[in-house]
């Protein structure tokens, strides 16, 4: 980096493809801006008003110029909305096999979680050349968790798992910045991500912790008492969590739901808003029970759990359907699944 | 839109600053003729009227939105309602309309007596609904079910839908209040108008007013006509 | 000398007769502030609006001083938070939006139909009265202690979490609102039923269709906003979920109601720029609009776009990827027909008779910023890219060249081309040129650098940020300097034409256009019979033929 930098450093997969379509365009619109104002500055010189030129000659537009310069644009337009598009889509589909990490930001700070269990504040450790997929949420107001340097961007909402991902192709440390005004320190809610080789990375994590996340929330699955009721046998007074994850689930009303991050989520907070086929409506709220981090945590478990056994799971074309319906908020149109060959990244 | 509003008028039209004279007391001074004038207030009205149209649908937007977010809440919410007050307001209302359209025809007929007459059933009638609709709020506060610090409702079958009605009950209030407040700000304007018939400003020549009047009056019920069923019958 | 002067325009009867017109009329204050004349009520808005973007002004040069270095050592964060917010609230809610309608549209608009006024004007009077005291809710937010939550007031934390007046604000901007509902009312109605006699939808001043959808523009998205901003005061006065999802709401439906308005709104700031660059290029080049029906339906086409893009401002606020397509799509529609426009002024200079006067400085600096801040605004369209720049500087270059280099530019523009129909008084055209020119190099020295950091990685809204960006905003803050010098010159030297102007004929310009067709300043009814027209907008040779058989000059 050095002092005065008119470009920022290119250390993601995708900062290519964004930097290239955002050099394009600058060229396009740049020639094209350049021509305007060449045109404008020659005809105020050489028709500028002289006594023999008081009054303009008329002329008739020509319908064909019109129809040039209506539709020569419109295509151009519709060109560059396809490569924006294209390159939206490479950062929305999260790779498979993306490591899990976790982020919540709070007023002002960020904090990360990987899913051997450290945690980190302003700070992330992450391998270059892995894909790495932050689900995240906000404690409080919106955030927006921005890697200039991946030319990455998600804005972080209360209540609710955001997910993003970018694989870092260059070793360094980069900035974080929040991106979404959140209050008064807003501008020191930043960071620093460190992009490591892999075996660094590994001797990082090989650092202390507590636990990997998923133990760390089986633990708390058993603080909170979850496992009266969840147990590993069909029949208790709670459904099974085995082989939960990423399926499709059957409500009491009648809806169907895909058991994501975001399901499982509100039925921790909220449990009545979906109930499961089957089941009585008894389980306690713990809303304002459990913080965002624990939260993190127990989804972990419950991920972990549900993962085992090999159910059936929602295929990535179904997965994808699923996700062109209206969004609601409160039922996330499809997720990225255990499965997410395909899934977008951009889930409500 | 027509141009002959404009078209057709003379260009013969004396300087002075105020065009009365001649001129029919209530042409103001900036128009042709009654005609243009009350072409002008007519389609103004009709454009004001549009622009409450997009007030009210922001409104009815979010409300759908959590609806669609909440359905049992909203079923649950709108129990909270006694329809049957709210039909009776709205035959309420549906009357004032009718009053107020005669009050209309009254004055284009010149007389003058039934539109006064009409006006102050309009009024009356206005009144009546908005006296109904503040016992119905003095019966929620009552019973805890005014949104914020003082909702102190639990909904007994299932506490969990407790936020959504509180919710509801925030679009109720919220909806209703605006409606209210128009209704209001209506009664107000049937007051000046009552005083104006019975002064005799309003004939065959010079109703806009009135007209406009009607036009607003008619809206606000009609906005009513959506707010009962998806308030009180969810 | 490139241009003649303007007493050498063959056609021009200087009128130096002092007869009474709407200034003259009537005395006193009282008269001022309780006048129905559309004219006098635009005198009104000039001053009201020059206070507020003075005070928005001095906002932002606080602002620029406070970055010339990366620590945030000037001001609190709180104090800088506020600045930016106070600054976007004033100059959109309380200049940018009522400027050039309130004030030339006001002034002009019924004149160029051949009316006496307003269709409503007490009404019109009625809009400056609301503007006021939603102004005063700005004023007293201000003075007692102002507000935090960035001029869009996104939930949940302008519900929840600012403990700055935001109620009194959002009452102040609700307000402010139907100060425009009424001014576009006005002008719609009196656009359809108050034209002379002959001038027909056809014959309009482009003028006036711009200002037809920035009308239309303003009745439909206005009250979008009203109830959105009624929700957030109930949200926060009663402390509900409307929009806060730990109650139970959705703080992204706050933003797609408050988009669905402040997008359109960007509309009602460009569209009545472009109004008054239709009119200044028609009488810079003596010709008439290229492609003038192009130019007038691409006015209603913007308008109608303008309303279909709101999501576009919420690219990486968690929407599916296949709605974000479909905005991505149809903000690359509305584009083009802003395209058309630049594309049809540039063409009516060819073979035009151009002049370099104050006024068309300013179009030629319009055409061209406006061109950059049109492109821009593909790359932020374009998906892929928005990701990145999304909330950069590169967001707040781009805007800035639409809402400063296009509508303060045309504003500018406007002004002192109108300068002598309003006051009768000529500009000094000397000290004129050089404010534009100090306009055009300021501005782009203070906007430019901003896309760059903004790639970069700058994000917006900072009090602090990273060293390496110090460069390119210490390169802005002396473009500010230079801007402000632009902006101050002509406030002090039209205050002294006021007086010491020399007196402008009728038509100063050798324009075409009916309001060069009554004396400067206007009588206090305009037109001393109402007049038939019988030419087509800028038709020059018709207009000088019309005007020499009625010597109405």
């Amino acid at each position: 980096m050095n002092d005065f930098p008119l470009f920022p450093e290119s250390a993601s997969s995708v900062a290519p493809l964004v930097d290239g379509l955002y050099l394009f365009l600058v060229a396009v619109t740049g020639a094209v801006s350049l021509l305007i104002w060449i045109v404008i500055f020659f005809f105020a010189i050489k028709y500028r008003r002289r006594p023999d030129n008081e009054l303009a000659q008329e002329q008739e537009p020509p319908a064909a110029l019109e129809m040039t310069w209506t539709i020569v644009p419109l295509i151009v337009f519709i060109g560059i909305f396809v490569a924006g598009a294209w390159v939206f889509f490479r950062m929305q589909r999260v790779p498979a096999n993306a490591i899990e990490i976790y982020a919540t930001g709070r007023q002002w700070m960020w904090k990360f979680q990987h899913p051997t269990g450290q945690r980190e504040i302003n700070h992330l450790h992450v391998p270059v050349g892995r894909a790495i997929k932050i689900t995240a949420a906000s404690e409080d107001v919106i955030h927006s968790l921005w890697f200039p340097s991946f030319r990455v961007k998600a804005d972080i909402l209360p209540n609710r798992y955001r997910t993003m991902w970018f694989e870092a192709t260059k070793t360094g440390r980069y900035h974080i910045f929040c991106a979404e005004y959140c209050g008064t320190l807003h501008s020191g809610m930043v960071g620093w991500v460190e992009v490591m080789e892999p075996t660094e990375y590994q001797r990082w994590l090989a650092g202390g912790s507590e636990g990997s996340l998923a133990s760390q929330g089986e633990k708390l699955f058993e603080k909170y008492a979850c496992n009266t009721c969840h147990t590993s046998t069909a029949g208790a007074r709670g459904p099974v969590l085995a082989g939960l994850y990423g399926k499709t689930r059957q409500l009491a009303d009648g809806r169907s739901v895909v058991a994501d991050e975001n399901y499982i989520r509100e039925s921790i907070l909220n449990p009545q808003a979906k109930i499961a086929a089957g089941f009585q409506p008894i389980m306690p709220t713990f809303q304002g029970q459990v913080n965002e981090d624990d939260l993190i945590r127990l989804l972990a478990y419950v991920r972990t759990v549900g993962s085992e056994p090999a159910n059936a799971v929602e295929s990535p074309a179904s997965a994808l359907e699923s996700r062109g319906a209206p969004p609601s908020p409160s039922s996330p149109p499809g997720a990225p699944g255990s499965q997410p060959a395909a899934s977008t990244g951009t889930n409500q | 839109m027509s141009e002959d509003a404009t078209l057709s008028q003379s260009a013969e039209h004396a300087a002075t600053p105020h065009g009365h004279g001649h001129h029919h007391p209530f042409l103001q001074h900036h128009f042709e003729d009654m005609g243009q004038q009350h072409e002008a207030s007519t389609l103004g009205m009709w454009f004001f009227v549009a622009q409450e149209i997009l007030f009210f649908g922001g409104v009815f937007c979010a409300y759908f939105i959590y609806r669609e977010m909440y359905p049992e809440a909203w079923a649950a919410g709108s129990k909270l309602q006694h329809w049957e007050i709210g039909a009776a307001n709205t035959v309420v209302l549906i009357g004032s309309s009718l009053t107020m359209a005669l009050a209309v025809w009254g004055a284009q007929q010149a007389k003058r007596k039934l539109t006064t007459l009409m006006l102050v059933l309009t009024l009356v009638l206005g009144a009546i609904f908005v006296g109904v609709k503040g016992y119905e709020y003095a019966e929620h506060i009552h019973h805890g079910q005014f949104p914020g610090s003082a909702f102190t409702y639990q909904h007994a079958q299932n506490p969990a839908l407790t936020p959504g009605i509180e919710l509801f009950m925030t679009f109720y209030f919220t909806m209703t209040g605006l409606h209210a407040l128009h209704m209001i700000i209506g009664a107000g304007l049937l007051l000046w108008f009552i005083k104006r018939t019975w002064r005799g400003d309003f004939g065959p020549e010079y109703y806009s007013p009135v007209e406009i009047m009607g036009l607003y009056w008619h809206f606000v019920d009609i906005v009513w006509i959506f707010l009962f069923p998806l308030l009180y019958l969810v | 000398m490139t241009s003649t002067t303007i007493d050498d325009a063959p056609f021009i009867e200087p009128s130096t007769r002092v007869r009474r017109n709407y200034i003259n009329d009537e005395y006193g204050v009282l008269s001022w502030l309780l006048t129905k004349d559309h004219k006098r009520i635009a005198i009104l808005y000039l001053i009201s609006v020059t206070i507020f973007f003075i005070v928005g002004g001095v906002f932002a040069f606080l602002m620029r001083l406070e970055l010339l270095t990366p620590e945030g050592d000037m001001f609190t964060s709180d104090q800088y938070n506020k600045l930016f917010t106070l600054h976007g609230i004033v100059m959109i809610f309380f200049f940018l939006i009522p400027a050039i309608p309130a004030v030339m549209g006001n002034f002009i608009l019924p004149i160029m139909l051949g009316a006496k006024d307003l269709a409503f004007p007490k009404i019109n009077l009625l809009s400056w009265y609301v503007y006021m005291i939603g102004g005063t809710f700005g004023v007293i937010v201000i003075i007692t202690g102002g507000v935090d939550t960035g001029w869009t007031f996104y939930t949940p934390f302008s519900t929840q979490y600012s403990n700055t007046k935001v109620f009194a604000t959002t009452l102040g901007a609700f307000i402010t609102g139907f100060s425009s509902i009424l001014t576009a009312l006005n002008f719609l109605v009196t656009i359809h039923r108050m034209r002379a006699p002959g001038l027909t939808w056809f014959r309009l001043p482009l003028f006036v269709w711009s200002m037809y959808a920035t009308s239309v523009v303003i009745m439909l998205a206005t009250p979008v906003l009203a109830i959105t901003l009624v929700l957030l005061m109930v949200e926060r006065a009663l402390q509900v979920g409307i929009f806060d999802p730990a109650l139970g709401g959705d703080p992204v439906l706050y933003q797609h109601m408050f988009w669905f308005y402040s997008h359109p709104a960007v509309y009602i700031m460009i569209l009545p720029g472009m109004a008054v660059i239709s009119e200044c290029v028609a009488a810079f080049t003596r010709k008439k609009i290229f492609g003038y029906k192009f130019v007038a339906f691409s006015s209603l086409a913007i308008a109608f776009l303008g309303f279909l893009v709101w999501a576009h401002h919420m690219f990486v606020a968690g929407m599916s990827v296949y709605s974000a397509m479909i905005f991505s799509f149809l903000t690359m529609l509305v584009a083009v027909p802003s395209a058309i426009k630049v594309f049809n002024w540039t063409a009516t200079m060819y073979k035009a008779s151009v002049s370099w006067q104050t006024p068309m400085l300013y179009v030629m600096g319009f055409i061209g910023l406006f061109t950059i801040g049109g492109v821009t605004g593909l790359f932020l369209g374009a998906l892929g890219v928005d990701v990145h720049v999304h909330d950069s500087y590169f967001v707040v270059a781009h805007f800035h060249y639409i809402m400063v280099g296009g509508t303060i530019m045309a504003y500018m523009a406007g002004l002192h081309y109108w300068w002598p129909k309003m006051t009768g008084r000529m500009y000094p055209e000397w000290w004129g040129r050089l404010s534009a020119l100090l306009v055009f190099v300021g501005f782009n020295l203070t906007f430019f650098p901003q896309f760059l950091v903004g790639y970069v990685g700058m994000p917006r809204r900072y009090h602090a940020y990273a060293p390496e960006f110090q460069v390119l905003n210490v390169l802005s803050t002396a473009g500010a300097t230079v801007l402000a010098a632009g902006y101050l010159l002509p406030m002090i030297y039209l205050a002294w034409s006021l007086k010491f102007g020399r007196r402008a004929g009728a038509n100063p310009w050798g324009a075409a256009g009916l309001e060069w067709a009554t004396s400067s300043p206007p009588p206090k009814e305009n037109f001393h019979e109402t007049p038939a027209v019988t030419w087509d907008a800028y038709d020059y040779p018709a207009f000088l033929k019309a005007m020499k058989e009625t010597q109405n000059v």
